[in-house]
């Protein structure tokens, strides 16, 4: 199947966030929006619910402060203990300053691991330019024809919106 | 008639510039020829670095013998410029963390340069606790592994297996930090770079990012959980620092106030020498426009803030010494200022309490020259206040007759000069082939196309919103 997508490069902040607004309130089919920087809103102007990343950081952080809260038991009482200057076997308080280093890693470590792998971001892909000087300073709204709005309704609405160039990509895709 | 005031604040990035001009100027100095001032600085960067190379594998090959340590002075030197460097390293973390967190924009220009400031001063703390070991070739035993010793765990209990966890985890740390905050401008530099090496380089290490707003939004998700994670981290690690001091039964060690004395003494040190790289980097690299005035003064209010917070503790440890009726705590203290080592303990004093005192005056912060000279007094000031604390507290211990002093030999300078060049022929590296600014920050920070709340709209929108199926 072939997708037919069309994409309006805009110049600025102002006119990326009324033009991604607008074309999902019409119904348009936004695939994405490619911007040479965050911009506050434009979660909101093209809907996106917020990312589940935070789960994965509190997840793999608990796990990793139990794991060493464990490990530092085990190995300090259980598997070869030594006295040392008389302390308890399981000196649990003076386990707390590993225990909270280990929890820092391991959730900020998986989570840009985690991060990685859901944008599918790895060293030597190639980056997908569906639109030029994104990197640097346009702003690109991707729309897919669909039965509703075809190429030429969507390219209209490019123009309206101040869009200061359209192109097209043709997208094979196995169905 | 006077002249109007103005009252709203001044732009955080000046000259009124647009998203491609920042593009093509904060990379112009990656796709120029490194200048002879670039050259002359990396050459005597690596000048330093060979003689503090040569300096190690002396001391390798010889012995610990070859510094000026004795059996009462145990440690000097070399963790002077452990706890030092460490300090240096805590600065890029608190502008990139915690004035994140804190939402001051002002950080965007400065962030980048601080963090790569912190991941070099980290690898040169890292090195001295390794060297200073006996044996350092068996370091990796601090590291619990399964070995054929029993295997036999390290020492949960101990600080120096603390401090080995903390730094390490804050290296990690700081270099994701830096690399996640990187990879957008690293796609930027592989479409922006004539060079085709160097744009396969930069393909490779920009993981193909492209610029997409569902990767943006997650990228600021996990942007914000590390600055999350870093803040309670740059706190903890200088805390456990002090904790290597603090837990030992010296006299002048043993002191509750060490963990905030400490952290506080990091920022300070960490802020004098972000300065002092910035104020440099600014002009030579003409970013004059990025790094403006206002970025320079925000952070010269930082130095008057912790200068007042190590002024108070050096303070606060003379009061607790006298209140506390201790005789050896009594003794370590009037021997700090008033011993043999007193004219190290005053210029710590006036260089890190009574000249930041000018910079409460607004031209002083304003003049990038003063603030520069103040900044490299701090760094001088901020080494000698280790040094008191480490040798002042050993070289007279509780038995007269082991009362020695303790001299550094031409290897220990040697390695701190080494360091020194570690860090610069780093630091000048960096300068050369990455942003120096957060391209992608900076363009989020400029009022290009953008109206802020509040200000009159442009022009109306030509659309009209309509709902269709």
């Amino acid at each position: 199947m072939t997708r037919r997508l069309l994409i309006g490069l805009y110049e600025t902040e102002d006119d990326i966030l009324a033009a991604a607004e607008a074309a999902r309130l019409r119904g348009m089919k936004v695939v994405d929006v490619y911007s040479p920087y965050f911009v506050h809103g434009l979660e909101r102007a093209m809907g996106l619910p917020p990312s589940k990343l935070p789960w994965v950081c509190f997840a793999l952080g608990v796990s990793g402060a139990a794991f060493k809260v464990w490990f530092e038991y085990w190995t300090t009482a259980s598997d070869w203990p030594v006295n040392v200057g008389g302390k308890p076997w399981n000196s649990l308080p003076a386990f707390v300053p590993i225990t909270f280093e280990v929890m820092v890693l391991f959730a900020g470590l998986s989570t840009v691991f985690a991060f990685f792998l859901v944008s599918r971001l790895w060293p030597g892909r190639r980056a997908v330019a569906l639109a030029p000087r994104t990197t640097d300073d346009r702003f690109g709204l991707v729309i897919e024809e669909t039965a509703y709005f075809d190429a030429p309704a969507v390219r209209r609405f490019f123009e309206e919106s101040r869009a200061v160039e359209i192109c097209e990509r043709m997208m094979e895709e196995a169905a | 008639m006077a002249e109007p005031v103005l009252l709203a604040p001044e732009p955080l990035i000046a000259g009124g510039k647009r998203p491609g001009q920042v593009t093509s100027e904060i990379l112009a100095t990656t796709e120029r020829r490194a200048s002879p001032l670039w050259w002359a600085g990396f050459l005597v960067a690596f000048g330093a670095l060979a003689a503090g190379i040569a300096a190690v594998a002396y001391l390798f090959s010889t012995g610990v013998g070859t510094w000026g340590l004795n059996n009462t002075v145990g440690w000097a030197f070399d963790i002077t410029n452990f706890v030092f460097w460490i300090g240096i390293g805590h600065a890029g973390t608190l502008i990139s963390a915690i004035l994140y967190l804190f939402r001051q924009r002002w950080r965007t220009s400065v962030n980048r340069s601080a963090e790569a400031m912190t991941i070099f001063a980290v690898i040169c703390a890292g090195i001295f606790p390794v060297i200073h070991l006996g044996r350092p070739w068996l370091a990796y035993w601090i590291f619990p592994y399964p070995n054929t010793r029993g295997p036999l765990w390290i020492n949960f209990r101990s600080p120096l297996a603390w401090d080995a966890f903390a730094i390490t985890t804050y290296f990690l740390i700081s270099l994701t930090f830096w690399y996640l905050g990187m990879i957008p401008d690293l796609a930027t530099l592989r479409d922006h770079t004539p060079s085709r090496f160097r744009r396969r380089l930069y393909a490779f290490f920009s993981l193909g990012w492209d610029g997409s707003f569902r990767t943006w939004l997650r990228y600021e998700t996990v942007y914000m959980l590390l600055a999350g994670l870093a803040t309670p981290l740059v706190v903890s690690v200088h805390t456990i620092v002090s904790w290597d001091f603090a837990t030992s039964v010296i006299p002048g060690w043993h002191t509750t106030i060490f963990p905030p004395y400490f952290v506080a003494g990091a920022i300070f040190s960490g802020m004098a020498m972000v300065l002092t790289l910035v104020i440099v980097a600014r002009k030579v690299m003409r970013l004059e426009d990025y790094i403006t005035a206002r970025h320079i003064d925000a952070m010269c209010k930082f130095l008057l803030l912790t200068s007042g917070i190590v002024g108070l503790a050096y303070a606060t440890e003379f009061l607790t010494a006298f209140y506390s009726e201790n005789r050896y705590e009594q003794f370590v203290f009037l021997n700090r200022a008033l011993g043999p080592y007193a004219w190290g303990y005053w210029i710590m004093v006036v260089a890190n309490v009574l000249i930041p005192q000018l910079l409460w005056f607004r031209r002083l912060r304003r003049n990038a020259a003063a603030v520069f000279a103040i900044s490299i007094l701090i760094n001088v000031g901020m080494w000698f206040e280790r040094f008191i604390i480490i040798v002042t507290s050993l070289h007279r211990d509780y038995l007269p007759a082991n009362w020695t002093m303790y001299r550094p030999t031409l290897i220990e300078v040697g390695t701190l000069v080494g360091s020194f060049g570690l860090f610069f022929t780093c630091f000048l590296l960096f300068c050369r082939f990455l942003p120096v600014i957060s391209m992608s920050e900076v363009k989020g920070a400029i009022q290009f196309g953008r109206t802020r709340p509040g200000a009159p709209a442009p022009e109306e929108s030509p659309l009209p919103a309509e709902v269709h199926p």
